[in-house]
């Protein structure tokens, strides 16, 4: 049944300005919350949040891409499409994590990391390369939820750990349909008839293995009750941060290792 | 008499108009400069490593015309040659697109991998290739170079990448943003292992594979001039609403912005990688 929403009406709700923004869950799920900004080089970039906070009482880092409400926040926010600098305040706070011994959990929601000159400048190549690496040998647990959408690069950057699931009317793809349709059928028009088959949907990302979990919304969306998607969330880190805490290092780095090794 | 006698009227083939002035000559034996639009003589071309000899401007190279520049005579050896692309989003015309693409190129898909010496350094190596769907990179692209850095790690060996690329390849969707992520971690393991990376970046290095391997080498070259880049141009005067300056995104660019440690000219490329390799030699050896 939940199967039989289109693609493109996911999309339309992941996009939705009032759809639950990080600092939205952030507020939900996690207690004594402190935010942390910079990444020592350049600049505090406001797309991405992150902090320490504490999950059930214990500590954890969370990381988070942040979209505006309105266009005053976005404009701040750059409308969740970070630069290199956010990229490198996060990895600043996950090696910050691994210092401390707690856990990361990262929330996404961008269409994509900035295009802009200065983004070039400051080298979004080398930003998003770097965390791709880094990550990989990560020795605490990491989990990342696509809230929104996931586009592309600037989505992965955030989403190379042990665990990536998505709430249900999230998307994840390597362009977004628009752009899809423009390159690959020379007609941006195409859009709503690309993704119907370009696989973005939660419910084919995790046939595919690109997911481990779907988060269930609300009918309409999880703006309809974010205490209600929050609450799940919140459940499900509890449960699984449990079992990859159990994990040795050498085995957590191993499965994350296969975890990505298998796509071939 | 009569058949002794002249004829009054001979008969020529004039060329027609438009081809008097053509010189014949056989097929390929011209290549046109798409900078500075100077038509070359090839072998000249060639002999100046498809350089033009007018402008300086460097023409794209297929992956085995790069090896036989870099590896040593006859030392080259090919890993996985036949690995190729099936269509794992069911991407309409993918297939065909795939065959025309190998017809065209001459190879199987848009990387070739393998072990060599350089200079009689041993060293693995991987070469992208822009003439096969302008070096996308797939679920083959990425599974190669993964195996070919896999066996640097386990053969602890350096690995040396030739990238040129226009990014992830589109039609097979999700899958190849997760090869940024796959290559990333083996290349991860050869970090830690303490081994010797070194990426070479050629005309174009952009997308996905900017954002990952491109810019992990312990040392990034570039060829010069070479366009090198995360977003495309056109999407950023998309987004600013201006026009790009020429040298944006050059490898010029890059250096002086810290990104490349070095701009290496083809005619010194063997020269310099095989310098590199020795410097990071152990002791004993």
């Amino acid at each position: 049944m939940a199967k039989k929403v289109k693609a493109w009406d996911r999309l339309t709700i992941a996009r939705m300005i009032e759809r639950p923004t990080t600092l939205d869950y952030i507020e939900r799920i996690f207690t004594n919350f402190f935010e942390l900004h910079g990444d020592r080089y350049f600049r505090d970039d406001k797309s991405i949040v992150g902090g320490i906070a504490a999950l059930n009482n214990k500590p954890v880092t969370v990381i988070g891409i942040q979209k505006g409400k309105n266009l005053k926040e976005n404009l701040e926010r750059n409308f969740g499409c970070p630069n290199p600098d956010g990229y490198r305040k996060a990895l600043r706070l996950m090696k910050q994590a691994e210092k401390f011994n707690r856990p990361i959990l990262c929330f996404i929601n961008t269409s994509g990391a900035y295009c802009g000159v200065e983004a070039e400048e400051r080298g979004q190549g080398e930003a998003i390369a770097r965390n791709l690496i880094e990550m990989a040998r990560i020795t605490v647990p990491i989990i990342s939820i696509i809230i929104g959408e996931g586009g592309s690069g600037g989505a992965l950057a955030l989403a190379c750990g042990d665990r990536v699931w998505m709430l249900e009317n999230s998307v994840y793809s390597i362009l977004s349909p628009e752009g899809f349709a423009s390159i690959l059928f020379k007609d941006p028009s195409k859009s709503q008839e690309v993704a119907e088959i370009m696989g973005i949907t939660s419910y084919e990302l995790l046939e595919k293995g690109v997911i481990e979990k779907i988060i269930k919304e609300p009918k309409g969306g999880a703006h309809k009750n974010i205490d209600l998607v929050a609450a799940s969330i919140k459940d499900e880190l509890i449960n699984e941060l449990k079992i990859l805490e159990s994990k040795t290092k050498d085995e957590l780095l191993e499965e994350r290792y296969n975890r990505f090794r298998k796509f071939s | 008499m009569q058949i002794f006698k002249k004829k009054q009227y001979g008969v020529i083939n004039l060329p027609k108009e438009e081809e008097k002035d053509l010189p014949v000559v056989p097929e390929g034996t011209w290549v046109k400069c798409n900078k500075c639009g100077k038509i070359l003589y090839k072998k000249s071309l060639e002999e100046n490593l498809n350089v033009c000899t007018n402008c300086n401007h460097y023409f794209r190279l297929g992956s085995y015309e790069r090896l036989s520049l870099i590896c040593d005579k006859g030392t080259f050896k090919e890993f996985n040659k036949n690995m190729a692309s099936k269509n794992p989003m069911n991407f309409p015309k993918y297939e065909t697109k795939i065959k025309a693409n190998q017809e065209k190129s001459g190879n199987v898909e848009a990387v070739v991998t393998g072990e060599c010496e350089i200079g009689g350094n041993k060293a693995i190596i991987a070469v992208m290739d822009s003439n096969f769907l302008m070096g996308s990179m797939g679920t083959v692209v990425g599974e190669k170079i993964t195996l070919a850095i896999e066996e640097a790690t386990k053969r602890k060996l350096p690995i040396i990448i030739f990238t040129a690329s226009g990014g992830a390849r589109m039609q097979e969707g999700i899958l190849s943003l997760m090869q940024m992520a796959k290559i990333s971690s083996a290349l991860a393991k050869h970090n830690e292992a303490g081994l010797l990376y070194i990426t070479v970046l050629t005309d174009p290095t952009t997308g996905g594979v900017t954002a990952s391997f491109a810019m992990l080498g312990d040392i990034i070259l570039a060829e010069p001039k070479a366009l090198i880049g995360f977003a495309g141009r056109r999407v950023i005067e998309g987004t600013i609403k201006e026009k790009l300056p020429a040298d944006f995104q050059s490898a010029e660019f890059l250096l002086e912005h810290g990104f490349v440690d070095n701009i290496v000219e083809r005619k010194d490329l063997k020269r310099v990688l095989s310098t590199l390799l020795k410097l990071h030699k152990s002791k004993e050896v």
